[in-house]
């Protein structure tokens, strides 16, 4: 992926009507829906400090963490895999399925998925594999990718969806009516629930006290996911785990809140190891997948481990201004929005999306609704900086976006301004004479791109400050 | 693979921050806020009928039959129960009494030796709870050997009984009184109406894969 894609792709999305329409609907309800709620019930400064310490207290002691949610899992008849890599993720899910001789599949919400290209994977392995959340339905229907890690479909309106069901689905009849869309999709996920080889899952929250996954959902496929095939995989990235099960209810709350307006998920489904001797139902065999995928390096930052605190809520998207804009399909990688902004220039690297950072205005509404206060905007500043420094080894690419041409200028710049015999002359040249700078100049074209024409001064604060009689320096 | 996890393990040690004060939790917003018999069935139950919870008030009566009466008039042709379960027992003795109503089926094998005929079932599951939860309009269900899961997730209609006197303030309050970390069952849920979804264009649609009604009888 090209520096410039954020550019193109944007410029795009803005350009199409109905997607802006789509975003901008969507993303109204979802904040009023919050704020009512938030009015309403709650204390959310209170609630807001109990979430953050659950995370900050759980990344204090994750490696330790880590190895009792294993020890207790374990425990319980559950296999825990580790995975550096998305290709060491895909290759155990691979060998679990060929292994078992699955050949369909039916997955619950996860955007650890995502991040693996799973499906791709599993289909060039043969292996069907089915997404069961309505919204993950639709858009694998049309081979997309999730536009918004909540409502992966957000970017569809019902013409579009019933258009693409009645191409797609054999049978269909077509229908704008939101029942007859919804009720379409049950029934074709339900007879592939009964004959699933296999579930697999996310995880909102993994417990380490207890050994418990923790699944949030609305619509019941996470529930079929996970109980109905006879084999469980769910997925987590290392930051999953929290220390106790107490902590669960105020994490609970603030996603759930924060997400969709929602009091609570009308399912939270607590899985504490497969089916034991004598139930009857539930999964006889059960797997956790733990994986990596660059955030061992992210975790090795003082200042940017805190992006690891995130509860994959959305809230940050829904409130972002440039998001909101341009949809989640302009940003690349798996996490559109403002978390995408400080978490994929650290997963796939600043000399790929090191632009991601400066897609922002700053205007700090993200930090401002994170519900576990995670400093969005500090770190949007420290990744820009990072992609100009070459010495540094915090982000991979650090240095990347450094230019030559730049250095010069601001070294240029820096002499300038600690040089009077320099300054001078050039203050009293650019008040007087700033106006005539051709509109072509490089820097001064692109700003005008979209911007007024920058005007000088016709007097500098220097010379207003002695002509008020202030003394100099 | 051993290796990646001690490489994950390994790299995160040297990563970890050396001195260690992990914040205080002040657990106020989600402790119980002393709320009064009354109180916490009519929060319940304003959250559970904010999103199309049925409610089935059999409190100081017979249950038995106040169920029976709802599903002949709600046409319901049968009714999944776990028959070694005080509910279901209840329900098996009086059931035949009651005259012509649904069909009595028992959840009586694993899944797997009748996973296409419960699929096809279109009547109703029932379930007993170990009680609500006021402030989000919650059912707590531990589903066991006797009452499986499926049995309130795979019949269309799902009937809860609900003891009035073992609503819980908060998720936090019932955690802590009912001890549920001490030991975790294979699957503990919290059900908070019937299954929905918001996934086209923000609008509610009811019964996408879960059961579409939600009838939860007060006893
Ligand atoms: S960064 Fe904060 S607001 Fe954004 S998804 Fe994560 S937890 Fe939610």
């Amino acid at each position: 992926m090209a520096t410039a894609e954020f550019r193109v792709s944007a410029r795009k999305a803005l350009a199409d009507p109905e997607l802006r329409a789509n975003f901008r609907r969507a993303m109204d309800g979802l904040m009023s829906r919050r704020a009512d709620l938030f009015a309403r019930a709650g204390d959310w400064a209170g609630l807001r400090a109990l979430g953050a310490a659950a995370r900050l207290r759980a990344l204090a002691r994750l490696p330790e963490l880590l190895e009792r949610l294993e020890a207790k899992l374990v425990e319980r008849g559950v296999r825990v895999h580790w995975a550096e890599t998305v290709e060491q993720g895909n290759a155990i899910v691979g060998d679990i399925l060929r292994r078992r001789g699955a050949r369909l599949v039916v997955k619950g919400k996860s955007m650890v998925s995502e991040e693996m290209h799973l499906n791709h994977f599993l289909e060039g392995e043969g292996i069907e594999v089915l997404e069961a959340d309505l919204g993950e339905y639709i858009i694998q229907l049309d081979h997309e990718t999730p536009s918004h890690i909540i409502m992966p479909a957000i970017h569809k309106n019902r013409r579009q969806i019933a258009k693409l069901f009645f191409e797609r689905i054999k049978g269909a009849r077509y229908s704008e009516e939101v029942d007859e869309l919804t009720a379409l999709a049950r029934a074709v996920l339900r007879e592939k629930f009964e004959r699933a080889d296999a579930g697999i899952s996310g995880v909102n929250f993994a417990v380490a006290e207890t050994g418990t996954l923790v699944l949030v959902e609305n619509e019941g496929n996470g529930r079929l996911c996970t109980t109905v095939p006879p084999v469980h995989i769910a997925l987590m990235g290392i930051e999953k785990v929290i220390e106790r099960l107490d902590q669960v209810p105020a994490l609970l709350a603030l996603l759930t809140r924060s997400a969709t307006g929602q009091p609570i998920t009308g399912y939270v489904n607590m899985i504490t190891g497969p089916r034991r001797a004598g139930e009857k139902d539930g999964p006889d065999e059960m797997h956790l997948v733990i994986l990596d995928n660059g955030r061992t390096r992210v975790y090795a930052d003082a200042e940017l481990r805190d992006v690891l605190r995130c509860i994959r809520c959305g809230a940050c998207m829904n409130h972002c201004p440039v998001y909101t804009r341009v949809g989640g399909h302009a940003y690349p990688g798996t996490y559109p929005g403002p978390i995408g902004k400080i978490l994929m220039p650290q997963m796939l690297g600043l000399e790929k999306v090191g632009d991601l950072p400066h897609a922002s205005a700053l205007c700090e509404a993200c930090t401002e609704i994170c519900p576990v206060a995670i400093p969005i905007g500090d770190i949007l500043v420290r990744l820009r900086r990072e992609g100009t420094r070459a010495d540094s080894r915090a982000v991979q690419g650090a240095g990347a976006r450094r230019s030559a041409f730049e250095s010069l200028v601001w070294s240029a710049w820096a002499a300038i301004y600690a040089t009077p015999v320099l300054y001078r002359p050039m203050v009293w040249t650019l008040t007087r004479l700033g106006g005539l700078l051709p509109r072509g100049l490089p820097g001064l074209r692109d700003w005008m791109r979209v911007r007024a024409r920058p005007r000088f001064a016709r007097r500098s604060l220097h010379e207003l400050a002695r002509r008020a009689g202030l003394p100099d320096a | 693979m051993p290796d990646a996890r001690s490489a994950i393990l390994t790299r995160l040690r040297a990563g970890a921050p050396a001195t260690v004060t992990p914040p205080d939790e002040d657990f106020a917003p989600v402790a119980g806020i002393g709320m009064g018999g009354e109180e916490r069935l009519a929060r319940l139950r304003r959250a559970m009928e904010a999103v199309h919870t049925e409610f089935l008030d059999a409190r100081g009566a017979d249950w038995v039959p106040a169920i029976h009466a709802w599903m002949v008039a709600q046409s319901l042709p049968s009714l999944i129960l776990a028959p070694r379960t005080e509910p279901g027992r209840r329900i098996a003795e009086r059931w035949p009494g009651l005259g012509a109503g649904p069909r009595l089926i028992p959840y009586d094998r694993p899944l797997a030796e009748w996973k296409a005929a419960l699929f096809a079932e279109n009547g109703a599951g029932l379930t007993a709870t170990l009680g609500g939860i006021a402030a989000t309009g919650s059912l707590i269900l531990i589903p066991s050997a006797d009452e499986p899961r499926t049995l309130s997730l795979v019949p269309p209609v799902h009937i809860a009984l609900l003891e009035v006197a073992r609503i819980y303030d908060t998720m936090w309050q019932a955690m802590r009184e009912q001890e549920w970390s001490r030991a975790m069952p294979t699957n503990l849920l919290l059900i908070s109406g019937p299954s929905k979804t918001a996934d086209i264009e923000q609008t509610l649609a009811y019964g996408v894969h879960g059961p579409k009604r939600l009838l939860v009888v007060l006893v």
